[in-house]
């Protein structure tokens, strides 16, 4: 069963009461939440994931709920929590979807140590994945956004798990988060796209979430060999332009943007040597989407 | 209420053979409480010891495989910083006595598999203070805790240094003169402790505590302790270590007769009630019948096992009931009382509540 398939009301009769056991790649989250922003962008965001209604462990136990404090009319907040327990300060009520969203993150980036965890976007084709690294605000989350709109698959547009001891890539679909400017170029550039409602004023500027494509979530793909790395950087006017960069670089840069690289120790570095060298690996600078989409998927017919 | 030592946790350590028949909600509750406890890591390493984690289920299995590798990657950080530790200070010509978790890896003791650490715990000689923070200071440590107020507070009333933070590593290193602010309840000669620590033969002026007294420790660590989320890992702890130190001869004869000589008859009374009683630590009866001399009165026995039997579980919501935030808050309170006399901690806390004049003034 999809979130899709279930009505609205019983979707966030689930939230509220039992709570949603969601698939999402290889982790089962199993969400609580009376909050209508989390009820809509479940509904929204995750229709084409599964929910496991019957599995018996789930991998983290989150719940999106006001905070124990008087501020029910006033300015109304939510809290995050695993286990009852919140790891971040609550927030303005209406950033709930977003607030599950990084809490989500933050689960799989603190406790998923099984996986060397990059902070990377990680599309693929052809059953080849292509890394784009990079901090916020280099354009990878709208690079990817448009990737996925024609027709790559979405394998995670924020924490690429790769697992120690193959170097694969493992897809972790979910709903990809576009911030300020690139809400409207993605809006704009793919009508079909399907945004959720824009929040205002986050620690990260101006919010919105768009749903992966179905597909992307159906595959749930197990293992992807990693075939590119692309450090993308986006620069008004500039034309797309790739441009080869040195390996050591690019391991560098992969394990700058790795969020447990240090856990791992010597297997760490063995396993990002191994993604390092599947892979072709390019500077791209850009500006238009169209060109910049034309770019890989050049890279992936000479794959 | 559950029983002390009923919760999944417990009964993992207890006996980490059973864990493979458990059925997958029982793992479910396992894996979420050890993570709350900090005792995820330690519950991977016994599995991974006994060579039964391929008999774990694969959807719990993963989470073992993640603490594995924070376990073995906290064990060679803390190596490497204690390593940083005896370089800065070689030169003084002093013994550094390393504590708690440090201490019990750099002995090789098994009360160090899968621990967590937070942060590396030393203690000197008083008078050695300063020359020890300047070292320090020298080779990158800086002091936290900025506002004046809180220096003080640490420096005239505390039993170590304000936490000094290297400003590269950004590990943290507290360096203590005494076990217990001088300002507490129990007094303790350090004199006493430092003249019994044991060089470590590998490892040239790095000391730890006589086993004795490092059982002490752990016992007044964690009945003076503010913060209980972690008290079921300090209940580890000195379960991991009397099994450990309980077969060597003499040992629990000296242990008795110690704690009495350092005044440490209370805690190391509530030590052995509760690691017995949570962990089922192997004590034997004579022992337990001469540590009765820190027993405390029925009424406060009663009260403190209503409140310990709670606070000492793993802090998660399925492991509390009704009284458990209650008990937390009353354990907090005492902990405060038995740290210092009334008119500090009402100064203490009136600070800490309208914080900033004092802070301006000073």
């Amino acid at each position: 069963m999809i979130v899709a398939d279930l009505p609205p009301l019983e979707l966030a009769r689930r939230l509220a009461g039992p709570g949603v056991r969601l698939r999402t790649g290889p982790l089962v989250m199993a969400i609580h939440s009376r909050q209508s922003e989390v009820v809509r962008g479940l509904e929204l965001h995750y229709a084409h994931h599964a929910i496991e209604a019957d599995i018996a462990f789930c991998d983290f136990h989150v719940s999106v709920a006001p905070p124990g404090n008087l501020r029910k009319w006033f300015r109304p907040q939510v809290s995050f929590a695993l286990d009852g327990n919140p790891p971040f300060l609550p927030l303005p009520r209406n950033q709930a979807f977003a607030l599950l969203e990084w809490g989500m993150n933050w689960c799989v980036s603190n406790h998923c140590h099984h996986y060397l965890i990059v902070h990377a976007a990680v599309v693929a084709r052809s059953g080849c994945a292509a890394l784009l690294p990079g901090p916020s605000g280099s354009g990878k989350s709208t690079l990817c956004a448009a990737l996925v709109n024609r027709g790559w698959t979405l394998l995670s547009d924020e924490l690429t798990l790769i697992d120690p001891t193959t170097g694969n890539v493992v897809g972790l679909p979910r709903p990809v988060s576009l911030k300020n400017a690139s809400i409207e170029v993605i809006r704009d550039a793919f009508p079909q796209a399907v945004l959720g409602p824009v929040v205002y004023d986050t620690t990260k500027g101006s919010v919105a979430h768009m749903t992966p494509p179905a597909a992307s979530v159906r595959g749930q793909h197990g293992a992807v060999r990693p075939r590119w790395l692309v450090l993308p950087r986006f620069e008004a006017g500039a034309a797309a332009h790739l441009s080869p960069l040195p390996k050591a670089r690019a391991f560098m840069q992969l394990a700058d943007n790795a969020f447990n690289y240090s856990l791992h120790g010597r297997n760490g570095f063995e396993a990002l040597a191994q993604a390092i060298d599947a892979c072709d690996c390019h500077e791209f600078t850009y500006s238009a989407l169209d060109e910049a989409i034309a770019v890989f998927d050049e890279l992936a017919r000479n794959a | 209420m559950t029983r002390a030592g009923a919760d999944p946790v417990s009964c993992a350590l207890r006996d980490p053979r059973a864990v493979c028949g458990w059925t997958l909600p029982e793992w479910d509750a396992l894996i979420r409480q050890a993570r709350r406890a900090n005792l995820l890591c330690r519950v991977a390493v016994d599995l991974n010891d006994l060579g039964m984690l391929q008999d774990v289920p694969p959807a719990p299995r993963v989470h073992l495989d993640a603490a594995l590798v924070v376990a073995q990657a906290q064990e060679e950080a803390v190596r490497r910083e204690v390593s940083y530790v005896r370089t800065a200070l070689c030169r003084l010509g002093i013994d550094i006595v390393l504590l708690k978790g440090a201490a019990y890896l750099i002995a090789g003791l098994p009360a160090a598999r899968g621990r967590v650490f937070t942060d590396v715990d030393i203690l000197v000689p008083e008078v050695a203070i300063g020359e020890v923070e300047g070292a320090l200071m020298l080779h990158g440590w800086a002091t936290t805790h900025h506002n004046p107020y809180d220096q003080r507070y640490y420096r005239q009333w505390m039993h170590e240094l304000p936490p000094l933070r290297h400003i590269a590593r950004l590990t943290v290193l507290d360096v203590h003169h005494a076990i217990l602010p001088p300002t507490a309840r129990i007094k303790i000669d350090s004199a006493k402790l430092l003249a019994s620590a044991r060089p470590i033969t590998s490892e040239p002026r790095l000391c730890v505590l006589a086993p004795v007294d490092m059982v002490l420790h752990s016992a007044t660590h964690l009945f003076h302790n503010e913060d209980l989320s972690s008290g079921l890992r300090d209940v580890a702890d000195l379960d991991s270590l009397l099994r450990h130190f309980g077969s060597e001869p003499g040992f629990w004869q000296e242990l008795t007769g110690r704690a009495s000589e350092l005044n440490l008859a209370r805690p190391l009374y509530y030590g052995l009630r509760y690691a017995t009683r949570f962990l089922e630590t192997p004590v034997p009866p004579e022992t337990l019948r001469a540590a009765d001399v820190g027993r405390p009165a029925r009424w406060l026995r009663r009260s403190m096992d209503a409140l310990f039997s709670r606070a000492l579980q793993p802090d998660h919501p399925d492991a509390a009931d009704r009284l458990t935030p209650l008990a937390r808050r009353s354990l907090y309170v005492r902990a405060h009382w038995l740290r210092m006399p009334p008119h500090l901690l009402a100064r203490h806390l009136m600070v800490k509540a309208f914080g900033r004049e004092e802070e301006q003034s000073a």
